[in-house]
């Protein structure tokens, strides 16, 4: 139960990385790798505030802006500079990855301050003692709490974003990467667009990596390796859960839902027997069907079909 | 007023693929005239109106718009000003978003996107009325998603969001040439009533000898990156298809001959 308890609340972290995966896959229809470096350096700026003695939601906001800015950046060099967009982001990936090791001041810091977290688990414990029990099953009530503000802080994201998707810049977002052309024609400057577009998404991913550090008490260097292809996975995933809508709620939801469950069929798939090492390879290798499947099947059916007529 | 100066604009220039799209042109359109301009593949039409739109930066030359000039503005500064319909159907829209979300985009043309609601105070009844006027029964869609729609309507929605706003010129490029014939002659309609409503300089592209025959109060025949035909008033209402057709072949036939052997023989030819 503690076990469900604790996947379900790195789900609802990962619910708000997906949110800044789905504004640059989705929205902008850009991989960007940027949040492969905007992960741990949201968790990095977090950890080293937190150690100087700052507030936690100072702490975390901070690690934000640095997400926002490293979007920023990624945006201006891909726009002001025409790189080609998946190179922009590996160049400021990893610029990031000597910037983390220099905020840290080393591979790997222990967060023991209090975190965002922390009165939540305090209220839970002082409410419902050290142990709960749910479903007639033992639980430590501060992971309750830990849940708790993991779905909070997922919802207000959540709802933030479609917001956000539906105020005229938002929208001009979503334009921009539906049909740049028109929004220019419309007087909008796609470049301020884009790179406004991939500082809200690497401000996501690095709210992300921040409550991720905070949740397990550390920030690492290496944290960030495959964060990209995760939230590809949980924005796919919820793509495929809720279907072809109209809505852009929706949408948002699904990827949000996406994270949630993809995280338990990891749990799932770790009880069952799974390598954690091999982790990464089968995720890259479920995008990679997720992404090519569908095609596949239809080009199958094509040749079938082909077959049988001739 | 939209007024053009000289303009020069030279394609990959010093390259094989250099190509003379601009060759001087200089033009004065009225406010409210609604121009014609017909021409060859690679006259230098289309790429007037990109002139215009501020697409690229000229080689040489000026345009202003009512007296002001915008030859060093951006593509999207000068939206505020022009109103555009591309050639494709799909060009104009935001597949994605709603019938309403489009109209709002294109009735904060020019402005600055901010973090308001989009669809707050949206003037849904106005949009109702104008959509009702394509008779495609478009007003009960407002909440669908654009890229649910045919082409033609499409490019109808296209035209009113070019409009909506009261630019000071509408550009048409070849706008009905990608769409089956019931759907075009539709949008013809349309723009007919639309510009004829408006106030802006109107500027139509079209490779339709009959819609250069029948639209517009002044007709532009471009021929190599220049003005070959300017006709407006009586003389333009009394051009016929059939002439326009006859001005075409001329304009083919000089395009067999270089620059140079062209001027020399068509003066015989004629």
């Amino acid at each position: 139960m503690s076990l469900l308890i604790a996947t379900l609340a790195i789900g609802l972290v990962f619910a708000v990385l997906a949110l800044g995966i789905y504004m640059s896959f989705r929205v902008y229809q850009m991989p960007d790798i940027t949040a492969d470096g905007s992960f741990p350096l949201g968790a990095a700026i977090t950890a080293r505030l937190l150690r100087d003695g700052a507030d936690p939601v100072t702490a975390t906001l901070a690690g934000m802006a640095g997400g926002a800015l490293a979007g920023a950046i990624t945006g201006t060099i891909h726009v002001r500079f025409k790189v080609n967009a998946l190179l922009s982001g590996i160049l400021v990936m990893t610029a990031l990855y000597s910037v983390n090791l220099r905020i840290m001041g080393a591979s790997n810091v222990p967060i023991n301050a209090r975190t965002l977290f922390t009165p939540f688990e305090e209220a839970a414990r002082a409410s419902f003692g050290p142990e709960t029990s749910i479903l007639g099953r033992s639980v430590p009530s501060g992971d309750l709490g830990l849940l708790a503000a993991s779905a909070l802080i997922a919802g207000i994201a959540t709802i933030l974003m479609v917001l956000f998707l539906k105020t005229e810049l938002g929208a001009a977002m979503r334009a921009t990467g539906d049909n740049a052309r028109m929004l220019r024609a419309l007087g909008t400057s796609t470049d301020r667009m884009t790179v406004l577009g991939l500082a809200v998404s690497n401000a996501l991913v690095a709210l992300s990596g921040s409550l991720f550090a905070q949740m397990q008490a550390f920030a690492d260097a290496q944290m960030g390796i495959g964060v990209i292809v995760l939230g590809l996975a949980s924005v796919i995933l919820g793509q495929s859960l809720i279907g072809p809508v109209r809505s852009i709620a929706l949408a948002v939801i699904g990827a949000v839902m996406g994270a949630i469950l993809f995280r338990l069929l990891v749990a799932i798939a770790i009880r069952l027997g799974l390598d954690a090492n091999d982790l990464k390879l089968v995720t890259a290798l479920v995008v990679l069907a997720a992404i090519v499947g569908p095609g596949l099947i239809k080009e199958m059916g094509r040749k079938r079909g082909t077959h049988a007529s001739t | 007023m939209l007024q053009l100066n000289s303009v020069r604009k030279t394609f990959n220039p010093g390259t094989a693929n250099e190509v003379r799209a601009l060759a001087g042109v200089t033009l004065a359109l009225a406010p409210g005239s609604f121009t014609v301009v017909i021409g060859t593949n690679g006259s230098g039409k289309s790429t007037l109106q990109a002139a215009i739109s501020g697409a690229f930066e000229l080689d040489a030359g000026s345009i202003s718009v009512d007296n002001t000039d915008i030859t060093r503005w951006p593509e999207h500064r000068r939206a505020h000003l022009i109103g555009r319909v591309f050639q494709d159907p799909f060009a104009g829209t935001a597949p994605s978003l709603t019938v309403a979300e489009n109209l709002a985009l294109a009735s904060k043309r020019g402005k600055w996107r901010t973090l308001a609601p989009l669809l707050r105070g949206a003037r849904r009844g106005e949009w109702k009325n104008l959509l009702a006027q394509i008779g495609l029964g478009l007003e009960d869609r407002l909440d669908d998603p654009i890229g649910l729609l045919s082409g033609g309507q499409r490019q109808s929605i296209t035209l009113l969001m070019a409009t909506l706003t009261g630019p000071k010129v509408l550009l048409l490029d070849e706008h009905t040439a990608a769409l089956d014939p019931r759907s075009a002659e539709l949008v013809i309609s349309l723009t007919t009533r639309l510009v004829a409503s408006s106030s802006a300089t109107t500027v139509m592209v079209t490779h339709s000898m009959q819609q250069a025959a029948t639209l517009g109060d002044r007709l532009i025949a471009m021929h190599r990156g220049q003005v070959y035909l300017d006709v407006s008033g009586a003389e333009k209402q009394r051009l016929t298809e059939t002439e326009l057709l006859a001005l075409f072949s001329q304009m083919r036939r000089d395009d067999r001959f270089d620059d140079d052997a062209c001027r020399l023989v068509s003066a015989q030819y004629r």
